[in-house]
């Protein structure tokens, strides 16, 4: 990336220009920075999926050459993709983080959650969650969140103020201007960072080519064993199904997001190459949490209910 | 034409198709809209965003079915930018939101800013980031009073680009001079704020007038078509061309047994300018002279120059006390160091400021108590007359105050640099932000010139 960046300095040319993905690298290490400095104990939410992986990648570049100064957090439902969790430990090993699990099977298993009856766990992991930031006195948590998932969050803050009850009020946000971010809290509250914000699916996939990032196999084009439900390719396990009428099948398909199985629904694809998967993305017609998130679509406003109840 | 922006559009720039969407990469654009519900503000945004196709089928989908269940015969396209709740209940828009489409030349952030009350905060704090304002006007009101407060906030907040888009042009027939005469009323105001040229496109956000398409009912516009000025604007102008401002964010220190053992860098993000290696420079507010040793970005070491707004790591010749909040500026040119401002402020909050009022002052990486010294003006945006020392400022009010710190700032005029002459006021109790300012006094002459 240098060498293109080199070459737009040329003598007669003072003013160099930098490319899309040059200027959003900087901005989500401007805000990665600014919040390792402004808070005393931050965490990066590390699920394994790309965009987690896009964060962790840009916080290594940030802080090099010396270590990331923060921790890992990860909320595993339980019904998480093995192949998933088999990446995040690896990436954990390569780079000698330190990660925290909350798992909400522990939750269940001792009856604080109770199962939802459709068996979806992906709404369980708020408690979890903001038992983990309560314990570990987490003032800061990196979400990988961008503007473009939804319209809800096109409206919430790179710094993102949550009570003490991790509640997000979207009529009381601070204004954010220039590129100040202003972390303040009272102790209780945290700030939810959004590194990238101005990202979008297609920007994640751009950086992941030019930087060589390494993804989850289920992010390329593979045979599976999937069933119908609520009009989604779910991946078939003792999760839960297929059940009653749903029968599984073997398909060619790849993974637009990657969360809890009951809820990510597979597409099909034969994008198998990075390269692909840019070019399937590019002509999607379909929004990525549309094409593949089933709790996405309960109601008009689910992820902003969701997220005034703490969720991300 | 269709009556709403729901039929596909028959061609369009994204349509070139993905191989030349991803073929190399493109430049990214920020903007901001400004103007009324009432102008087709939400209309003008809709028609942009799926004229571009940035408006996916499943999205589309939704605004039908939500539409459809109030009882609309077509589907609202501003259901598309009124994300919350509260928002689809009152029918309003309440905060800023950011959307995101792309050309096979561009991409573009647009701070999609609500026109309603407390419009003056929120399109501030949208302008704050853009590179460009589109001012909307209906063709049939022409510059009202709303369009010179737009017009002012865009030339205060130092925006480069100004884009005048008159809307509605289908319901004044198309009329040329209906159109130059907006057109010239905007660029004489304007040109009275000091504002960069206002460049005036007849648009129908309705039907797509000159919007992305090049409009067959308005044959003597030879202009570019809103998207095509959008896409060939220069970006990033004014940062790489000003001295170096690098305020420090976080030092780097590895301490590890390795090649890094003695390693200590000083990461942050150039708020303007190029740096090279052998760079004399200062820093701030300290005044301690050393030479640039070598500059890393992001894990490459020793790389030939850093320009604005790259985030890099600066190492230094001389072992000097360098912390966060300092300003690393070239020896030659210097922002001047001051604990006393005059600055032109925009008040965020719902507690009024007064004199006499403590708060945190924070400014690029490094935060200062600060005193408010006294109000010395509050501006009325419709007339640009200056009501001298008003007893407090309100929310959404513009004004211009001086402040006391409690040591001295690096400070650059807001119009010589938006990055080094902004910074906010914090309450300390709460740790909410009140007021966004901008170094510099008020242009005292544009009451005169304008007349």
């Amino acid at each position: 990336m240098s060498a293109a960046s080199e070459a737009l300095l040329l003598p007669d040319h003072p003013a160099p220009r930098l490319s899309q993905l040059d200027v959003l690298e900087s901005e989500s290490v401007h805000v990665l920075r600014e919040s390792a400095a402004q808070f005393e104990r931050p965490a990066l939410l590390f699920s394994g999926g790309k965009d987690s992986i896009v964060m962790l990648h840009l916080a290594l570049k940030a802080f090099w050459p010396a270590p990331v100064p923060f921790g890992l957090l990860h909320v595993d439902t339980g019904h998480n993709f093995p192949e998933v969790i088999g990446f995040r430990d690896a990436v954990v090993a390569e780079h000698g983080l330190r990660l925290t699990v909350a798992r909400v099977q522990d939750f269940i298993d001792d009856g604080r959650l109770r199962e939802r009856p459709d068996g979806t766990r992906n709404p369980l992991q708020t408690v979890p969650l903001l038992d983990a930031i309560a314990r570990g006195r987490l003032d800061a948590l990196f979400g990988g969140g961008r503007r473009d998932e939804e319209k809800a969050r096109a409206k919430e803050r790179v710094f993102s103020l949550r009570d003490e009850f991790g509640a997000w009020d979207p009529r009381r946000q601070r204004p954010e201007l220039w590129s100040l971010y202003n972390g303040r809290h009272a102790p209780g509250e945290h700030v939810r960072v959004f590194p990238l914000s101005n990202w979008t699916e297609l920007d994640v996939w751009e950086y992941i080519r030019r930087e060589r990032i390494a993804l989850p196999s289920i992010y390329f084009s593979h045979k599976r064993e999937v069933f119908r439900r609520d009009g989604m390719w779910l991946t078939a396990g003792d999760w839960g199904g297929p059940v009653g009428e749903e029968t599984a099948e073997r398909r060619q398909v790849r993974y637009r997001t990657v969360g809890d199985m009951s809820c990510t629904g597979a597409v099909d694809s034969a994008a198998a190459t990075v390269d692909e998967v840019i070019a399937e993305v590019a002509a999607s017609t379909l929004t990525e949490r549309g094409a593949t998130r089933a709790d996405d679509q309960l109601s008009e406003a689910a992820m902003e209910d969701r997220k005034r109840e703490g969720y991300f | 034409m269709t009556a709403r922006p729901t039929a596909p559009a028959p061609t369009t720039p994204a349509e070139s198709g993905p191989a030349d969407a991803t073929a190399q990469e493109t430049s990214l654009l920020r903007l901001a809209t400004a103007g009324s519900v009432d102008d087709g503000k939400s209309t003008l945004v809709g028609r942009l965003l799926h004229d571009c196709q940035a408006v996916l089928s499943d999205q589309l989908a939704a605004v039908e079915r939500v539409s459809r269940a109030r009882g609309q015969l077509a589907p609202d396209l501003a259901l598309l930018t009124d994300g919350l709740r509260a928002e689809r209940e009152q029918g309003i828009t309440i905060d800023v939101a950011y959307r995101y489409f792309a050309t096979p030349r561009r991409r573009f952030i647009l701070a999609d800013t609500p026109g309603h009350v407390q419009y003056t905060r929120n399109m501030v704090t949208g302008a704050s980031t853009a590179e460009l304002a589109v001012l909307l006007v209906d063709a049939r009101n022409g510059v009202t009073e709303q369009t010179r407060r737009h017009t002012a906030v865009a030339a205060l907040l130092r925006v480069p680009h100004l884009v005048l888009a008159v809307n509605k042009m289908d319901l004044v027939d198309h009329a040329e001079p209906v159109f130059a005469a907006i057109a010239e009323e905007c660029a004489r105001y304007a040109a009275a704020l000091g504002a960069p040229p206002v460049v005036p496109i007849p648009i129908s956000a309705l039907n797509g007038d000159n919007v992305v398409h090049r409009s067959p009912s308005t044959p003597w516009y030879h202009g570019p078509t809103l998207l095509e000025h959008l896409e060939s604007v220069d970006t990033g102008q004014g940062r790489a061309g000003h001295p170096a401002r690098f305020p420090v964010q976080y030092v780097l220190r590895p301490q590890t047994s390795g090649g890094f053992r003695d390693y200590r860098g000083y990461a942050g993000r150039l708020a303007s300018g190029v740096l090279r290696p052998g760079d004399p420079v200062t820093v701030l507010p300290s005044g301690e002279r050393s030479v640039i040793a070598g500059i890393d970005r992001l894990g490459e070491q020793d790389v030939a120059y850093a320009v604005a707004p790259q985030s890099v790591t600066l190492r230094l010749a001389d072992e000097l006390d360098v912390s966060r909040g300092d300003l690393i500026v070239p020896s030659d040119a210097p922002p001047r160091l001051a604990d006393r401002l005059t600055a032109t402020v925009c008040h965020l909050s719902d507690r009024p400021l007064r004199a006499g009022d403590r708060l945190l002052l924070q400014h690029g990486t490094g935060t200062v108590r600060a005193l408010v010294h006294s109000l010395d003006a509050r501006l009325d945006l419709g007339t640009l007359a200056a009501e001298p020392a008003p007893q407090s400022l309100s929310a959404n009010d513009i004004g211009q105050i001086t402040l006391r710190t409690a040591a001295p700032l690096p400070l650059d005029d807001y119009r010589a640099d938006r990055h080094t002459g902004s910074f906010l006021l914090v309450d300390e109790a709460d740790g909410a932000t009140v007021t966004a300012g901008m170094v510099g006094a008020l242009d005292t002459h544009t009451e005169a010139e304008r007349r």
